[in-house]
């Protein structure tokens, strides 16, 4: 009976949240942590620091990951699934009648219009995120140089994405041999 | 079938490969959706936007309507759990072992070398969405300076400036910024 709250629990808070949330990740995350460590205080904020943090750096999206780990803590496998499929199926369903929308709409004049308008404000919006994510980051010869490779690579050479990554993650690796005890 | 697994591998390796949330998907979405023909920079472009203003995570919402839009529900269904599937694997692995790897010191130094190389995708994403947003070409190659300048909507480019004035300086919200370049955009190019 228990097992089964929590189960659905679990579906039915992160279902709240994926419905709600505009904003993805970054804006979800002060929900994730208001319902499962301040309402139903299932994990305490030092967990929930460590959850982020472990998010964060493994790939995928960052709201995903999280909901993922507080399910498997709290109902293992199951749990992890009731978590993610919660957060997926609001995204689902309004998704796929929006697509459905775009793609009859998308050749009228005002929606064409529309468009249009979003598509150069999308430009602005991605760098922006840019800027906000640059400026935090710890800028020395070595990463600068990194981002203008990476930059160049791409745009330029038009290097398959996932292989400039594959090296990104390559030389983080290898930077380890220089790098001692985990700072810089 | 075909096209249903073409989409789970192709979100799996965008899903796999996305370090540091939605934006450092944006360059992946891109390069492997109009790689592969599935969507043009246009729809890409819009599969972005739609998915700020939509409620949810961006990689799901972006899944869902790359899948759906491709392949109809059940491509919109194959997408979204290719996305999902390495965090499923990842962090269930993590879930179970993280105390041991909470503030692994090589797990801090690749993301240290790794941030850079996602920052100069997410840049050069930008770069390459500047054709079709600010000039409506399809890209640069094989025009010359002259015709490039030409063909710049000047509607676009202050909407674009506007935009991020808005977001950075004013800290307005994204998903104000998309709708109401929505409406400028009505104005601007359907009514005027």
């Amino acid at each position: 009976m228990r097992e089964k709250n929590a189960l659905l629990s679990l579906f039915l808070t992160m279902m709240k949240i994926g419905a709600f949330t505009f904003g993805g990740g970054y804006a979800m995350i002060p929900l994730i942590e208001d319902e499962f460590v301040t309402k139903k205080g299932w994990v305490n904020s030092d967990e929930m620091a460590d959850i982020l943090a472990l998010s964060q750096s493994i790939p995928g999206a960052i709201s995903v990951n999280s909901s993922i780990i507080i399910g498997y803590k709290k109902k293992g496998v199951l749990g992890s699934f009731a978590a993610i499929f919660g957060l997926a199926l609001p995204s689902l369903i309004t998704l796929t009648i929006i697509t459905y929308l775009y793609t009859s709409f998308r050749e009228n004049l005002y929606v064409a219009s529309a468009l249009r308008g979003i598509r150069a404000s999308v430009v602005a919006l991605i760098f922006s995120a840019l800027v906000r994510l640059f400026i935090p980051m710890k800028k020395t010869l070595y990463t600068i140089m990194l981002f203008v490779l990476s930059f160049l690579a791409s745009l330029l050479f038009d290097f398959n994405t996932v292989y400039i990554i594959i090296a990104g993650i390559v030389i983080g690796l290898a930077s380890n041999i220089f790098l001692k005890g985990g700072k810089e | 079938m075909i096209d249903l697994l073409n989409l789970l591998w192709t979100f799996f390796k965008i899903g796999l490969f996305t370090f540091g949330g939605g934006y450092a998907m944006i360059p992946l979405i891109i390069s492997e959706l109009t790689g592969q023909g599935l969507v043009s920079t246009a729809e890409v472009t819009d599969i972005i936007a739609i998915s700020q203003v939509t409620p949810g995570t961006f990689a799901i919402n972006a899944a869902t309507f790359s899948g759906v839009s491709t392949s109809g529900i059940l491509g919109g269904i194959f997408a979204t759990f290719g996305v999902m599937l390495p965090s499923i694997v990842l962090a269930s692995l993590m879930a179970r072992f993280y105390l041991r790897f909470k503030n692994n010191a090589i797990l801090k130094n690749t993301m240290f070398s790794l941030r850079p190389v996602v920052l100069g995708l997410i840049a050069s994403a930008v770069a390459a969405l500047i054709p079709i947003s600010l000039f409506g070409l399809q890209g640069f190659a094989g025009i010359n300076f002259s015709e490039t300048l030409a063909s710049l909507d000047i509607a676009a480019l202050i909407i674009a400036v506007v935009s991020g004035f808005a977001v950075l300086k004013l800290k307005v919200s994204p998903i104000y910024v998309v709708l109401l370049s929505g409406i400028a955009g009505v104005l601007i190019y359907g009514v005027f």
